[in-house]
């Protein structure tokens, strides 16, 4: 690991401001991600801000009747929170499917939407990639991709976002929020905030440099039944290959996103209307333009079925 | 976790923190004290240490264990502040002011804490490695359910939860144990679950 520099800092706009002065700085969270590549030198930051004293950590109700959750508030507490489990039930099952108890215990809001993919050659620091070294080339075009993206891949890129929590929040149209070293605010509807790989697949998502996550916000609840289905390689503590989150009625009308298949959670507002008519007519607009691999074509079935039970789970 | 005042949070700051980044690859020194297994510790770590080799490598506590340090296997898991977590992704000069426990903290060999009596009786381990993980996990995981805290395989989120053996084996699946001990692991925390209820 390359070594580094240490500072805690008590306001968010001190952080802030502490990465955007010093060179090469990055925030620290629960370290979950962020130290794993450390490890690996995939990661190489000279400076840490640790954002762990910054009292981002509650969650409130908002005026509008939703509720704002801090930056810092760690998975386990926010998958526990009485108002999740009762009014945000889909966020509750996403973050519950992901990581392990440990795991979770320590990871942040923040840094589980900023949590980078798993495609195992941006890992594997012996092969081109991208993501890891912009122009080196991508190993998965021709390597095993059975786990990558089948949508909104690029000819530089098929890595997806491997999380669970942003797929819900993406069905619950949160909104992340930002302050920047100037101490400017503003809000970034999720759908806006990871962005499609193009030609610049090293990054990730539309923050700005130092621009540090204070919240994300979410609406005022959604009736339906709340459901996150993962199917994954084995039934715990795997990441998906195929997620659906999902807050449908009973006649099967509602919203989806699809987690496990894109460099960002996937949602296509517009084919929801067909929810009531089953799954398949759903899937075949939400990925009208996948370009599966000859590896990974089986999520579009996986998709299409998981989605399948999901409308049998809110039929029921 | 009370200890993170500002004050305490400073004596974690290096001295040339926030200044000059190490540009040469130069190690930096940076100071941290917390408490493990009730005793009060002060190290001076390279930044870099994380609080499992900080455990292992600096205050000789080896109990704890070092399987694959990234986080996959659970062998380090200790219970900081109350709560279970991988020691190994995690640096410990974050850990200022904090309460940690490793599984010399738990019990030892003539005051065996109830989750280790029970590994012995149920025989939950073959080559004993991932054991010490498995053992706090096992403990900081029923202290979990005790809270209510709901679970991947929990039907019903609303409702309090119940201690199942589906339950201990979803809770548990970020420690694994590669001689496959799971079903007595499983028997042995049934048990103390039952005594504690
Ligand atoms: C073995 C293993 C299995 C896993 N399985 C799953 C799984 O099944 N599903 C799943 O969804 N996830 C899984 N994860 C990933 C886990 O969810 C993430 O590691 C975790 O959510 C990251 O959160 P963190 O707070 O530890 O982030 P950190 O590691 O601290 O930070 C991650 C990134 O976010 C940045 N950052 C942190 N906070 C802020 C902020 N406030 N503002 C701006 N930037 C910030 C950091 O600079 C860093 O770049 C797994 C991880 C491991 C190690
Ligand atoms: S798919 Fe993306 S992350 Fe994976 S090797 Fe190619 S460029 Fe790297």
């Amino acid at each position: 690991m390359r070594s580094f520099t240490y500072e805690r800092p008590g306001t968010p706009a001190e952080a802030a401001a502490a990465v955007a002065r010093t060179p090469e700085a990055k925030f620290i969270a629960g370290g979950t991600n962020l130290l794993d590549l450390m490890k690996l030198q995939i990661e190489t930051p000279a400076h840490l801000v640790d954002v762990n004293g910054l009292k981002l950590d509650t969650i409130e109700p908002t005026p509008e009747g939703g509720l704002r959750v801090g930056a810092l508030v760690r998975n386990t507490d926010l998958a526990a929170d009485p108002r999740v489990r009762k009014d945000y039930a889909v966020l509750s099952r996403a973050l519950l499917a992901g990581a392990s108890g440990q795991l979770r215990n320590r990871a942040t809001t923040a840094g589980n939407l900023l949590q980078r993919t798993r495609c195992p050659y941006f890992y594997d620091t012996a092969q081109p990639c991208n993501k890891r070294r912009p122009g080196s080339g991508c190993a998965a075009l021709d390597g095993i991709s059975r786990t990558l993206a089948v949508i909104g891949s690029s000819e530089a890129c098929i890595a997806t976002h491997p999380g669970d929590m942003a797929v819900a929040m993406r069905v619950l149209d949160a909104t992340v929020e930002t302050i920047d070293a100037k101490g400017a605010a503003r809000s970034i509807p999720i759908a806006e905030f990871h962005r499609l790989p193009g030609d610049r697949p090293e990054v990730d998502t539309t923050l700005q440099a130092g621009e540090l996550i204070t919240a994300v916000t979410l609406p005022k609840p959604v009736a339906g039944t709340h459901i996150y289905r993962k199917v994954r390689d084995r039934a715990s503590y795997a990441y998906a290959l195929v997620s659906v989150a999902a807050i449908l009625g009973k006649d099967g009308s509602g919203r989806v996103a699809f987690g496990g298949v894109a460099h960002k959670p996937w949602r296509v507002e517009a084919a929801e209307a067909d929810l009531p008519r089953g799954a398949k007519a759903v899937t075949d607009t939400v990925f009208a333009d996948a370009k599966p691999t000859h590896h990974n074509a089986y999520k579009l079935k996986l998709a299409e079925r998981t989605l399948g039970a999901a409308l049998t789970q809110a039929r029921a | 976790m009370v200890g993170a005042s500002a004050t305490a949070a400073l004596a974690a700051v290096p001295s040339a923190a926030g200044a000059q980044p190490a540009r040469t690859g130069e190690p930096v020194l940076a100071k941290v004290a917390f408490t493990m297994n009730g005793q009060r510790r002060e190290l001076e770590l390279d930044t870099r240490t994380s609080l499992l080799d900080a455990a292992r490598e600096h205050l000789h506590l080896t109990g704890s264990k070092k399987g694959c340090d990234h986080g996959q296997c659970g062998a380090c898991t200790m219970i900081v502040d109350g709560r279970r977590i991988n020691a190994c992704l995690t640096l410990a000069i974050m850990h200022q002011g904090a309460e940690i426990t490793t599984i010399e903290g738990l019990g030892q060999p003539d005051s065996l804490h109830p989750m280790q009596a029970a590994f012995v009786k149920h025989d939950g381990y073959q080559c004993g490695y991932c054991t010490p993980g498995q053992i706090c996990s096992g403990v900081a995981m029923l202290d979990e359910i005790k809270a209510g805290i709901p679970s991947h395989v929990t039907a019903d989120l609303t409702a309090p939860v119940a201690v199942t053996e589906a339950e201990i084996r979803e809770r548990m699946s970020g420690n694994i144990c590669r001689c496959g001990a799971y079903s007595n692991i499983v028997e042995a925390m049934t048990e103390v679950a039952g005594r504690r209820a």
